[in-house]
Parts: C-alpha cells; structure tokens; sequence
C-alpha cells in the first residue's frame, strides 16, 4: 500500500511527466492559454492516459507476450491509443457538445501526445503489474493535469503582465515553463 | 519465420478489426447530441427570424447548419463577422463568399408616412424608431436589411437601399 502511494506521487511530481521527463509537451503549451480549456483537457488525457494504458497492459500481456510478439508493442499501443481517443471523443460529443468545440482539434490531437504512448511504454519496459499500471497511470495524469492547470494559470496572469514587446506572449509562456520545470526539480531526491 | 510474420500481420488486423468493431458500435451508443449544438448556433446567430436565408427562422437554419445541409454564408443580418464565427464553431471553411446581394437597408420615405406604428412592430431589430402619427426614421446602425417592415407599411413609403458603407466593424 505505502509503494503504491509512494508511486502515485513519484509519478505526480518527481518524475512528472511534462516537467521532468519532457513527455507532452505540445498540449502543455497549446492548450494553457485559458483556465477552463487547460482544466478540461488535463481531465480528457487524463481519461485517455488511464484507459489507454489498461487497455495496452491486457493486450500486451494477454495478446502480444504469449505470442511472443512483444516487437509489435508499438504499433499495437498506437492503435489502442487512437481507438481510445476516438472513444472518449465520441462520449464527449454525446454527452457535452459545447465542451467538445471548444477543445476542438486539441481533442483528436491527444492520440499524438507522447505521453500517452510513453505512459504505455514504461509501464510494460518497467513490468509493472496491473494495480502498478493503474496507479503509475492515475499519477502520470495527476501529475498531468496538475501541471497543465497550474502553467494556464500562470499564463492567464502573465499574459495581462507588461512584458518588453520581445518577451510578451510565447517567449514569456517558455520562460514560465523553464521556471516551472526548475521548480520542480526540488522534488528530486524525495522518495523515487 | 513464415509462421511468425503471419501472426504478426494476424494479431494486428485481429486488434485493428476489434478496435473498429468496437468504435462503430461505441458511435451507435453515443449517438451526436444535436438538439445542443443546434442550441449552440442557434445563439450565434442573430435572432431576426427573417428568413432571407430560405430557411423559416433563425433555429431551422441552425439545425440546417449542423447538419451540414447549407453554407455558413446565408444569413445577410448576421454579416461577415457572423461567418467567421460560424466558421470558428462549426469548423467550416469561411472562403466561400458571403451571399452575393451586397448589404442593404431600408429607408423610409417621410413625406409619405402617415406614422402608423406598424413597421416598428415588425421590425425585429428595433431598428426603426418614430410615435404614433409622426413620421418614422431607420437607425441605419442597426438595419439588418431583412424586408420584414415592406410587408406591413399600409402606404408602401419604405424601400430598400444598397448601404453606401457599412458602418458596423
């Protein structure tokens, strides 16, 4: 119980996915510009994250290992992850069409944020078991949409801050993301 | 070696073949929730209910829209900031160009109005301001160009004008 936990949150913080391990990073940066969006993306790949990564730990062990294809995890991950993301497009479609505009392209575009793939990658190259794999996934989305949620804050501020011309917009969001990345650094050497 | 590649190419095609099986059926589940995005483009448009885009209001024509069964372009109240809209909601390309009657608006001839009330009532912009037996005037701002206030004017004293320049943004 206590290494579960202990996982959970190595997984959420120190080695957080966008922030220490450089995963996700395009959504980190294409979706922050708004609180509400950054809220309800984090939630959707988080969703995407958890079922994607279950679905490759049963295909992976129940499929691929006995066949002895493990060679074909990648391909095989790819797949699930892109039916999975068509999944949760179409409940969402169905169950709140005006979240589903306004996450837009952002949505279809979760089956090429790498931390999805990189999620299922790690936890069958690490052979976690099942209950590892759901709590390595809760934290990598924890961690997720934690950081994506806190980054749009910040830039929501930022972006109302008088910035030198050179700096405002993009330039100043990197910068915040260096600092941010740098801030949590300090959880290094907690736990792991 | 045979054997293997057979397997692979199998065990792909079986989990592609799966997956898809399972969208289609996911996708028959959930089916689109339309009657909220039609409520959705039914609130950006502009509520006139004048039917110049052949449709009988402003809600038909939403429905229309979200079922990709008309262009974005119809609808002369809403203008080219409506378009762009649209075609941020619905995801549309906005090249086609707006519906090629140039914009109008109506004039009211004052000499011959008796100040009868009856086009203010049709007006569905409240565009058009004036009090019972005084001429009446369009506040070309807010004319929308709908023909709505032709119909009812018992003395045919309104016609509609090419606007010089619109002066909306």
């Amino acid at each position: 119980m206590n290494e579960l936990l202990l996982l959970l949150l190595a997984t959420a913080f120190v080695n957080n996915f966008v922030l220490a391990q450089f995963l996700g990073l395009c959504p980190f940066v294409g979706t922050s510009g708004r609180f509400d969006t950054a809220t309800s993306m984090g939630l959707a790949t988080a969703f995407v994250l958890t079922f994607a990564a279950l679905l490759s730990y049963a295909v992976y062990h129940s499929v691929l290992l006995p066949l002895d294809l493990a060679y074909l995890r990648i391909i095989a991950f790819i797949v699930i992850i892109a039916a999975t993301v068509q999944a949760t497009e179409m409940l969402l479609r169905s169950i709140s069409p005006i979240l589903h505009t306004a996450m837009g392209l952002y949505l279809p575009l979760i089956t090429s944020n790498c931390a999805v793939l990189a999620l299922a990658l790690l936890a069958v190259d690490a052979q976690l078991s099942l209950l590892q794999t759901v709590v390595y996934a809760l934290g990598a989305s924890l961690g997720f949409s934690i950081v994506l949620a806190l980054f749009a804050a910040a830039r929501e501020r930022t972006e109302q801050a008088d910035a030198p011309a050179a700096f405002a917009g993009v330039p100043l969001a990197l910068v915040t993301a260096g600092i941010m990345s740098l801030a949590f650094m300090g959880f290094k050497g907690m736990g792991t | 070696m045979i054997i293997g590649i057979a397997t692979s190419v199998g065990v792909l095609a079986l989990l592609a073949l799966t997956a898809g099986g399972l969208l289609a059926w996911l996708n028959h589940r959930w089916p689109r929730n339309t009657s909220a995005e039609i409520d959705a483009v039914d609130a950006l448009l502009p509520q006139t209910q004048c039917a110049q885009c052949g449709y009988p209001g402003c809600r038909p024509y939403a429905q229309a829209l979200v079922n990709d069964a008309a262009p974005i372009t119809l609808c002369p109240p809403g203008g080219e900031a409506l378009v762009q809209q649209l075609s941020e909601h619905l995801g549309r390309s906005a090249d086609e160009a707006l519906a090629d009657a140039p914009a109008r608006i109506a004039l009211i001839d004052e000499a011959r109005c008796i100040g009868c009330l009856l086009c203010i009532q049709a007006c569905p912009v409240d565009a058009i301001v004036g009090a019972r037996g005084y001429m009446h005037t369009v506040l070309v701002d807010e004319c929308t160009g709908c023909e709505l206030c032709l119909p009812p004017c018992p003395v045919d004293c309104i016609d509609l004008l090419a606007a010089a320049v619109s002066s909306k943004p």
